[in-house]
């Protein structure tokens, strides 16, 4: 069978970096290819490549489409030949209907006068295909992810798509949107549609995909038959790390101590909707030098638990208690939550986390300026020996402190957003989705830094939606759901099958 | 910059140094050098006209209410919002001022202290609905401008109000008494700025010296010396150049000292820092413990005095308040702060980089004036100023 794409000695430089070095890949017709590798390794270089974000002549090699060789100028050459890319960040207009998002560009219109009812008529029949059952008149910003993500298939199905590529397409979804998105690849399979699929979660990766091509540093490693064989998640590690990974969680002895967090009783109601509760009598305890974990799909409320005891930073707190330290807490705000010993990382480091125009010393002493200045006054060389300091013990990847933050991978930034929370010296530390998109070597480091912050006895509750990850690395996992703690598991009883039990019973 | 290891590699080549720190810190220095540059053409183009001492002060004098409102303008746009009542807000403090004075015979310190507080209640007025309703400042200011403008017509009655008192007028008028000396040179005028200069570069060594006991300093020699060299020599210069006319117009007092405090306060102080945090992202600085809704009311309130003062010093230049006061300024303070590298959507400008962009607008138009230029290409060319210089830093900002 002749293949559909090949890529073929694909060189790509920016100045001072050679980003690919002379990359060769091939896709077979029907087949579903993915591409994993560690943040920085190039597989978005090479994707941008395929689809002309980065033109031709910008880079050495060559590209073989359907047996002949293609030059591709911009993302409308690369769409005209049915290669169709789908990326982390929607590209949805929310304001938009589905049917109108599904055709933008490519409207159904006579002289530029547009046929709604064709329209809408092939909306829905796309809609029937990718499974997703809403009107095409619903409006794009009210979908969920999940929902959006099946939009964008569809989007690409209209445009008569030959080559799928999807970048990181869970990372933002739940398991059971994840499930069902991994479903549909399958049947995209069946009817000849071949897709690209770019991932970290080497699971889902090891489930659906023929085959599996490792970068690293910019080189193709390997490239792995999965028709042949069941391929074993380390070893993907192995070759995307370039090391042995013996253990994926560091080891750690706990010793744990009298309770540093308590909450009692906490109920929040919904920020506009006051006769919903988002987040229902929930109790927890969190003991120094514990790591406790919060297990539940997306929209069970946990990020809501967390910002709401962060200074009441989400919805209306209408009930609860909570005390640090054995004493009691009324934190109204992020300052006084801070102040009391607090701390709360977010799952949303671009959004709510970082400033990306400001360098990695300005954005680190945030929470905690005072530590810094003099009565009002910044001390420049104490902000520069605290930075200076994180990045060391953080191992932040950067020339200096001078960095903008902006211009740094996920797990890197992570650290800085990390460090900020780390400065202020809280008692307990809120962690929400501490790995989320971010690489294995990266991943390892944050584990390695949460262990060392218990060991030193600071309180930790982790929220995750990796169950591998809470297992790895909690004393006591809670399961929400629906805003309610459904069950409390030590670490030595859970199991994923357990987690999904509880969830699941109290749905059914 | 890779500061840290610079400094500890003696080895480096010098020339290489030189170029790369001068490389990066382009954008720092280019506006200052368009000022200079823009100095010179006018100096040349008007036989020497621009720099005669007594052009000079009114230089000084006719551009002193557009940098007072900079200061708190620039504060506004760096946590992310615009203020587009300025103009009319010091039009309509001119018009309370006047109305004060000459109808009521209130003294000046009384009245002038009514007005400032009334700056304050129509900043704080303005923000109150900006920082905690999350209304868009464009449209609040915007309202504004349009409130003030009518209230200013409705207390003058569409009349010109004046003259002002003697003792009030001295705040735009008047000069800094001269110490008993040389006759006809202001030696009083001379000495501060000698002594200005002086400190400047006491504390740029002071400020170096620091940096090396910690290795940070990263600045080549040369660039140093020739830097604070220039600065401290110009304003030597210019202390001169005013000295041969009146001296120290009472005016430069008071915008050297908010100059002063408004940049050690954004550049230095914790509050500073927040600011920015604020415009840089405030989703982040919220939960970074920075209460950004009182500190962005407060941006507010500040810019309410600071238009009321402006207001004060342009009622008194002119000895009269008209219902046309403050007519169009927000345009001019606005364009002051984004010349000087101001980014739209906040977290980035600095206080002497609004004062410089403001002094550009003011050569410009001053020379322009010299010239005879009539008044629409003098708009026609300001905007093309405007246009040019965040052209200018949107392109250099990519290339980074």
């Amino acid at each position: 069978m002749p293949p559909l794409l090949e890529m073929r000695g694909i060189t790509k430089t920016f100045p001072g970096v050679t980003a690919l070095a002379g990359v060769t890949i091939r896709i077979d017709p029907g087949e579903i290819h993915a591409v994993v590798g560690e943040n920085g390794a190039g597989k978005s270089t090479l994707m941008k490549i395929l689809s002309g974000v980065y033109p031709h002549g910008s880079y050495e090699g060559t590209i073989v489409f359907d047996g002949a060789e293609r030059t591709i100028r911009s993302i409308r050459d690369s769409e005209r030949l049915g290669i169709i890319i789908i990326h982390q960040e929607l590209a949805l207009i929310p304001l938009l209907s589905i049917a109108e998002n599904i055709f933008l560009g490519n409207e159904r219109a006579t002289a530029g006068v547009i046929d709604w009812r064709e329209t809408h008529a092939r909306t829905r029949d796309l809609l029937a295909r990718v499974g997703l059952a809403e009107s095409p008149r619903t409006l794009c910003g009210r979908l969920g992810m999940g929902k959006q993500q099946l939009v964008e298939i569809a989007k690409a199905l209209a445009k008569e798509v030959r080559l799928l590529i999807l970048d990181e397409p869970t990372s933002s979804l739940n398991e059971t949107d994840s499930e069902a998105l991994l479903e549909l690849l399958l049947q995209l399979k069946a009817r000849g549609i071949a897709s690209i699929l770019i991932s970290h979660k080497l699971n889902e990766v090891a489930r659906v995909a023929d085959r599996i091509t490792v970068l690293r540093d910019g080189a193709c490693v390997r490239t792995l038959d999965c028709r042949d064989r069941t391929i074993a998640e380390d070893e993907i590690v192995r070759d995307m790390v370039g090391r042995p990974l013996t253990d994926r969680f560091p080891p750690r002895s706990a010793t744990v101590g009298e309770p540093v967090l308590e909450v009692r009783g906490w109920t929040v109601r919904h920020p506009t909707q006051p006769d919903r509760s988002v987040v229902d009598g929930v109790d927890l305890t969190v003991r120094r030098g514990e790591v406790v974990g919060i297990a539940g799909l997306m929209g069970a409320g946990r990020t809501e638990l967390a910002m709401s005891l962060f200074g009441r930073s989400y919805g209306r707190w209408t009930a609860g208690t909570m005390r640090i330290g054995g004493r009691p807490v009324d934190a109204a705000t992020p300052r006084a939550a801070i102040d009391a010993g607090l701390c709360y990382v977010t799952e949303d480091r671009k959004h709510c986390g970082l400033l990306p125009d400001e360098s990695i010393r300005r954005n680190i002493p945030l929470s905690n300026l005072e530590g810094i200045a003099r009565f009002l006054v910044v001390d420049d060389h104490r902000e520069l020996a605290v930075a200076d300091g994180f990045r060391r013990r953080m191992a932040i990847k950067s020339p200096s402190v001078e960095q903008k933050t902006g211009t740094l991978s996920g797990g890197n930034q992570q650290k800085v957003v990390l460090s900020r929370a780390l400065f202020a010296d809280p008692r307990v530390l809120v962690l929400d989705e501490p790995t989320r998109g971010i690489d294995v070597g990266a991943k390892y480091e944050i584990y390695r830094i949460i262990n060392d912050l218990a060991a030193a006895g600071t309180g930790i509750l982790m929220i995750s939606s990796e169950m591998p990850e809470l297992l790895g690395m909690c004393d006591r996992i809670y399961v929400m759901n629906e805003g309610r703690f459904v069950g409390a598991l030590p670490a030595a009883e859970a199991t994923q099958e357990k987690i999904m039990h509880m969830i699941i019973a109290r749905n059914g | 910059m890779t500061s840290v290891q610079d400094s500890r590699i003696p080895a480096r080549p010098r020339a290489a140094a030189y170029l790369g720190f001068i490389h990066g810190h382009l954008r720092e220095y280019s506006i200052l050098i368009a000022l200079v540059a823009i100095m010179a053409f006018f100096q040349v183009v008007t036989d020497g006209i621009l720099l005669r001492p007594i052009n000079l002060t009114n230089l000084v004098l006719q551009n002193s209410y557009i940098i007072i409102m900079a200061l708190g303008m620039l504060l506004v746009v760096v946590s992310g919002h615009i203020d587009l009542s300025v103009g009319s807000v010091m039009g309509f403090i001119g018009a309370l001022a006047a109305v004060l004075m000459v109808q009521f015979g209130v003294h000046f310190i009384i009245a002038g202290a009514i007005c400032l507080l009334t700056g304050c209640l129509i900043g704080a007025a303005q923000g109150y609905w900006i920082a905690y309703f999350r209304i868009p400042s464009f449209i609040v200011t915007l309202a504004g401008m349009l409130v003030f403008k009518g209230l200013s017509l409705a207390l003058l009655q569409g009349q010109s109000l004046g003259p002002f008192p003697e003792g009030f007028r001295l705040l735009s008028s008047g000069f800094v008494p001269d110490i008993p000396g040389v006759e006809g040179f202001n030696l009083l005028c001379l000495l501060v700025g000698a002594g200005l200069a002086a400190a400047m570069v006491v504390m740029a060594l002071r400020g170096r010296a620091r940096d090396r006991r910690h290795g940070t300093a990263d600045e080549p020699v040369a660039v140093f010396a020739l830097k604070h060299g220039l600065i401290a020599a110009a304003i030597v210069y210019l202390a001169w150049l005013m000295a041969e006319y009146r001296g120290l117009p009472n005016v430069l007092i008071v915008m050297a000292l908010l100059i002063a405090v408004y940049s050690f306060v954004t550049g230095r102080t914790t509050i500073g820092r927040r600011i920015y945090a604020i415009g840089g992202n405030e989703k982040a600085a919220r939960l970074s413990g920075i209460p950004t809704e009182r500190l962005t009311f407060l941006t507010f309130v500040n810019m309410g005095f600071l238009a009321a003062l402006a207001g004060l010093v342009f009622a008194a230049r002119l000895n009269t308040a008209t219902p046309k006061a403050g007519l169009g300024f927000e345009l001019d303070v606005i364009a002051a702060v984004f010349i000087g590298g101001a980014s739209m959507s906040g977290g980035v400008g600095t206080i002497m980089g609004a004062v410089v962009g403001a002094f550009i607008m003011g050569v410009t138009n001053n020379g322009m004036s010299i010239l005879g230029i009539g008044i629409d290409w003098q708009q026609l060319i300001k905007g093309l100023v405007l246009l040019a210089a965040v052209i200018f830093d949107v392109t250099n900002k990519s290339r980074d």
